[in-house]
């Protein structure tokens, strides 16, 4: 086994959405959290597989589409410092800012490097003495060991030229506030794979409890997010509401916790401005004071940066799962992946951007479009 | 962005302070952080996140969860119409 081809294995497919139409009786709204599901779901067609009263939306989890444009800016603003080497993941570095985007600033002569690990980004400083090493820390709880043991090692070493933009954003807090909202169409979770192989899913438990909706914890290939629908189908069938794990494994209930810990001792929880949903409490990390010398929004004193958004885009209510792409005007015409207007058109993880890479135009454009593998 | 993947570690070094390896994804070998994954052997497959292994492939669980899959088949073969049993919520498919 190689634990990638056997879970995309046709046959296993079928045996799946045939028990998805014998055990789904009503309709149902079910909600995946991370982009790279959106991302599979798209590309399989596999929403297109299930039975029309099962209904997926796409959620907020591309944490290179809710970076806020501020700290886009920010980060262009210190990428364009001659003192400056700014690494970032090759994700972020066509996300245009108000002005430019980071390969813009490249082409003008800064300094901009795409990085495989951010403790790639050590080496860098120690190779650049004279330099300081920026990195741009976004992402979720998957990301946050690697971008914590850069910091952690730093200290250790004593590298002084290296610091990190942060900007990490928190999926249970999210998911709450998707529950909590008005509009809110969702009964059921496919939950973040890869954040809970970090994370474990005892903080999904309350969650499900409270709103009374199902969390199954999903992995990322098209028998994974087949399975996890079925059990959520299940779920909602029976009239229960548990956190389940579909992704056994890799994931845990208790997570990773040597990943925890060190995650814990250098950040801490804040309040968090997601992009296109706005300031979620307690919903990101921070750098904790004793790691101060590395947090380079303190470093470079960058001043408040007044951004104005698109006011078309409907990519907070599509993150929330209220909306679809094509419901949204400029989708495909003034809005599209070498123009984004916003969030979920920035990133190719983003709902927007994969429904426009595989040619979902319209409701109903059912047809399954052949892909290669990546 | 939180995509991980399925590698299989090919080489384990404990350097000062920090344990790395190398692990094999098809073709493709890759330096991988084994910090958080003490108990990684040689020869497991581990799910790496940006250079970073984080959690190990339970090969066990993984064999389970297939096996599931392939039995669901069978299950929807055994379901045989049952005229005494109340109808279902309408026809699929």
């Amino acid at each position: 086994m190689r634990y990638l081809d056997e879970y995309r294995n046709e046959q296993l497919a079928q045996n799946v959405l045939k028990e998805i139409c014998r055990v789904q009786t009503k309709p149902w709204v079910l909600m995946e959290v991370c982009g790279g599901q959106t991302h599979t779901i798209v590309k399989y067609g596999l929403d297109h597989l299930l039975p029309s009263e099962i209904e997926l939306v796409h959620g907020p989890g591309c944490p290179v589409c809710v970076t806020s444009l501020e700290m886009i800016d920010k980060a262009h603003a210190i990428a364009a410092r001659p003192d400056v080497i700014f690494c970032s993941f090759g994700d972020m570095v066509r996300v245009p800012g108000s002005q430019v985007d980071l390969l813009i600033l490249k082409s003008r002569g800064a300094d901009v490097r795409i990085v495989y690990s951010p403790l790639d980004c050590l080496n860098i400083a120690k190779a650049n003495p004279e330099k300081e090493v920026v990195f741009f820390a976004i992402g979720f709880e998957t990301t946050a060991p690697a971008n914590a043991m850069a910091v952690w090692r730093a200290k250790q070493e004593g590298i002084k030229n290296f610091s990190i933009l942060v900007s990490h954003v928190l999926v249970p807090p999210a998911v709450a506030s998707i529950l909590e909202s008005p509009l809110n169409r969702v009964q059921g979770f496919l939950g973040p794979g890869h954040v809970c192989a970090v994370m474990g899913y005892e903080e999904y438990e309350p969650i499900s409890a409270r709103f009374k909706v199902p969390i199954v914890i999903t992995g990322f290939e098209p028998l994974d997010l087949l399975e996890g629908v079925l059990m959520v189908v299940r779920q909602l069938e029976a009239g229960k509401a548990e956190v389940e794990n579909q992704y056994g494994r890799v994931v845990t209930r208790e997570g990773n916790r040597r990943a925890q810990r060190l995650v814990n001792q250098v950040f801490e929880v804040g309040d968090q401005k997601w992009r296109g949903v706005g300031s979620i409490p307690k919903s990101g990390y921070k750098l904790r004071s004793e790691f101060r010398e590395y947090d380079a929004e303190r470093l470079f004193q960058i001043e408040q940066i007044d951004t104005q958004e698109s006011t078309v885009c409907i990519s907070g209510l599509v993150l929330q799962g209220v909306k679809k792409p094509h419901d949204c005007p400029a989708f495909g015409k003034e809005c599209n992946p070498e123009h984004p207007l916003g969030a979920t058109m920035v990133s190719a993880e983003g709902a927007c951007a994969a429904y426009y890479l595989y040619g979902r135009h319209s409701q109903g454009h059912s047809q399954l479009v052949e892909v290669r593998s990546p | 962005m939180c995509l991980a993947v399925p590698g299989k570690v090919i080489e384990i070094e404990d350097l000062p302070g920090m344990r790395m390896g190398r692990a094999a994804f098809g073709g493709i070998v890759k330096r991988v952080c084994l910090e958080y994954t003490p108990e990684v052997q040689v020869g497991d497959y581990v799910m790496v996140h940006v250079g970073f292994a984080l959690s190990r492939v339970d090969e066990a669980e993984a064999a389970r969860t297939y096996k599931l899959l392939e039995e669901l088949n069978q299950l929807a073969e055994l379901e045989i119409p049952d005229a005494t049993s109340p109808p279902s919520g309408g026809q699929k498919e």
